[in-house]
């Protein structure tokens, strides 16, 4: 091949490009070239920051845990959450099952242990009602997770489609639309939340009879609906501001000078270069989110009965807390380990991915 | 005042009006969606009696025109009488209940302000020893957990463990745990405050300028840290009269206190209609009165923030 070849002499006066410098690279040149460090990502090198942050990644090894405990533990539990020991088709209610303090058996059930058989044991006890403590607990904890998750979403998809309209088409689009957010954003936030659940108990409640939202209860459906209609706005604003900036840029205007619609452009160039701060407020809007149901359900207003939550089992225990106090401290813990390890987890993220909004 | 200033101060201001409107709006016209009114839950009266009661409250007038009148009677601090209670205007009921809920508050106000600045200040300027690492410890900890938790623990250990202090709200002993459960929140959050902007202060060109000129190290700190740092403090009164409001209502539940959170939460269950209304344009209009001061106090405070 050319390589091979002798080089042809230079003629002096030759305008042409001295042909001598374009030898092949020696081999320690070429040594310069090596990559001492792997190729990374954006994602490869915020998971690294992120396993180095020691808090955070017990934060999120404590989450995985009761994740994994609310979803498995239910299906190999032998009591189910709503089920009341004592009680059995046509008899009177064996009050040996209410109020067990933890490992401790009813009436029954001793009677099968005496004659040898083997009892699953009521680790926390039983409640008022002689239902299993210990599952309810972690009944609870999976309501409470789940709500935190899907409010989440819905404030995600609201507050994003909302930011993102605002701030793309700027101008009265925007005073317009951020005005509405800064009367939404003003108004007392918990009050309205009691408000609108009060009412909406009752108002929800002919709607879904029978049908399969009556078993989610009014209370969890008008949190819901509580925050589809007014929790949005932080993450709105947020986005909002990153897509006023971030229009500004070059590529944006070479997608919209070769034809892009607006659609496209938001989805394709804008919200991708704002993706951190969209992960990281809406890992930080769940314990929020778990915050506001706990505190519903412990007024009263959450989950409707026989369905637990970590607030409504706290609130329940209040009325006996001189003589059975660890069943309000299980789940006050339990709440206290989900809202603190989420927003550490949360803080730990947003340190990973995106080190500039720290402050 | 330039009238830049005047400017924003009238914008908020009538953003403000706007919003107790919304707020009025929305309680008056949601509370009555409620189908069949506030007296179904009533052991079913007779067609006339309801008739009476109706006539009696207004509730058979066309819906605007009862909105009209209510809108007219608060206005006038005047929200109708207690369907539940009888013989007392809501406006009496909220007045003494606001009596014990405002000693509440401004006494877990004082001691958050207090502690949260001392403490903040303290972990700013011993920033890294253990003094420091403990108060941030405790701060985030109390920041994410909620109050009503907090309260519940303070009331197993003091009251049910140690049988230090009484359970119950009414008594000027058994406000002490009710005032702590209030505060930590704000206390945390004001810490947290304190201490960035502080150690964002100590390491300013003047205090330097301060230090070497011989200024005297507690001066330095009163006089010309911590006025310069204290800006984000006073800007975090109106979400902290927030958070102690909403806050109260669970705080005063567990403790017992007779104060305007136990109405407003007691109301709820006796679906007394009139009473929650009440409360809760009362308890807004004060979030978002205290909401405006500390915006229009941020921009007098410090000229350095851009008027927009």
């Amino acid at each position: 091949m050319s390589e091979n070849k002798k080089m042809p002499k230079k003629n002096p006066l030759s305008f042409q490009l001295d042909l001598s410098k374009f030898t092949p690279a020696s081999e320690e040149e070429k040594l310069q070239q090596v990559q001492m460090r792997e190729r990374t990502t954006f994602f490869k090198d915020g998971m690294r920051r992120l396993w180095k942050n020691k808090i955070a990644m017990t934060c999120f090894f404590i989450i995985l845990i009761i994740l994994l405990m609310v979803v498995f533990v239910p299906m190999v539990y032998p009591y189910s959450y709503e089920q009341q020991l004592g009680l059995t088709q046509g008899q009177s209610v064996d009050s040996s099952y209410l109020n067990l303090k933890p490992f401790e058996y009813g009436a029954t059930e001793q009677a099968r242990i005496a004659a040898g058989e083997k009892v699953f044991p009521h680790i926390f006890g039983t409640d008022t009602a002689g239902r299993d403590y210990a599952i309810r607990v972690i009944y609870g904890a999976r309501v409470s997770l789940l709500v935190g998750f899907f409010a989440s979403i819905i404030v995600l998809i609201i507050g994003v489609t909302y930011g993102s309209i605002a701030g793309y088409f700027g101008g009265k689009v925007d005073l317009f639309m951020m005005r509405i957010v800064d009367i939404i954003y003003s108004l007392p936030d918990l009050l309205m939340i009691i408000l609108l659940s009060v009412v909406l108990k009752t108002v929800l409640a002919p709607v879904i009879e029978g049908s399969w939202f009556s078993k989610l209860g009014t209370g969890m459906i008008s949190i819901f609906i509580v925050f589809t209609l007014l929790y949005w706005v932080s993450m709105a604003r947020l986005i909002r501001g990153q897509i006023l900036s971030i229009k500004q840029e070059e590529y944006v205007l070479t997608a919209k000078s070769i034809g892009a619609s607006a659609f496209r452009i938001i989805r394709k160039h804008i919200l991708p270069n704002c993706i951190s701060i969209i992960i990281i407020t809406t890992a930080l809007q769940i314990p929020s989110a778990i915050f506001t149901e706990s505190f519903l359900s412990f007024l009263g207003l959450g989950v409707s009965i026989p369905m637990p939550s970590l607030g409504s089992l706290a609130s329940d225990a209040l009325t006996g807390i001189y003589s059975y106090a660890y069943r309000l401290v299980i789940p006050a813990v339990f709440i206290c380990l989900i809202v603190l390890s989420l927003n550490l987890l949360g803080d730990g993220l947003r340190d990973a991915f995106d080190p500039k909004l720290k402050n | 005042m330039n009238t830049k200033l005047a400017f924003y101060i009238l914008k908020r201001f009538f953003l403000a009006l706007l919003t107790i409107f919304l707020v009025i709006m929305i309680t008056f016209f949601v509370m009555h969606a409620i189908p069949g009114g506030p007296f179904l839950s009533e052991k079913s009266p007779s067609p006339e009696v309801t008739a009476a009661l109706e006539a009696k409250y207004g509730l058979d007038k066309p819906i605007m025109e009862q909105f009209w009148t209510y809108l007219k009677g608060v206005l006038k601090f005047d929200f109708g009488p207690s369907i539940k209670q009888r013989g007392r205007s809501v406006t009496n009921i909220i007045l003494e209940g606001f009596k014990v809920s405002a000693k509440l508050g401004l006494a877990a106000a004082g001691l958050a302000i207090v502690f949260g600045l001392v403490l903040g200040s303290l972990a700013a300027v011993f920033h890294n020893k253990v003094i420091d690492k403990v108060t941030m410890v405790l701060s985030t900890a109390f920041v994410a957990i909620p109050s009503f938790i907090l309260a519940t623990f303070l009331l197993l250990i003091f009251c049910v463990k140690l049988s230090w202090l009484p359970a119950n709200g009414s008594t000027a002993g058994g406000l002490i745990l009710p005032i702590i459960a209030l505060s930590l929140y704000p206390m945390a959050y004001i810490i947290r405050l304190t201490r960035s902007s502080m150690l964002d202060v100590l390491g300013q060109d003047y205090i330097r300028t301060a230090r070497a000129k011989g200024v005297k190290p507690n001066r330095v700190l009163f006089k010309h840290a911590l006025r310069n740092a204290i800006t984000p403090v006073i800007t975090y009164a109106g979400p902290m009269i927030a958070f102690i409001v909403t806050g109260s209502l669970v705080v005063e539940k567990i403790f017992a206190v007779p104060g305007l959170g136990k109405y407003f939460v007691s109301s709820i269950f006796n679906r007394d209609y009139t009473l929650i209304m009440g409360t809760t344009i009362f308890l807004a209009t004060l979030v978002i009165f205290m909401m405006l001061i500390s915006d229009i106090l941020y921009k007098v405070f410090d000229p350095r923030v851009e008027l927009s």
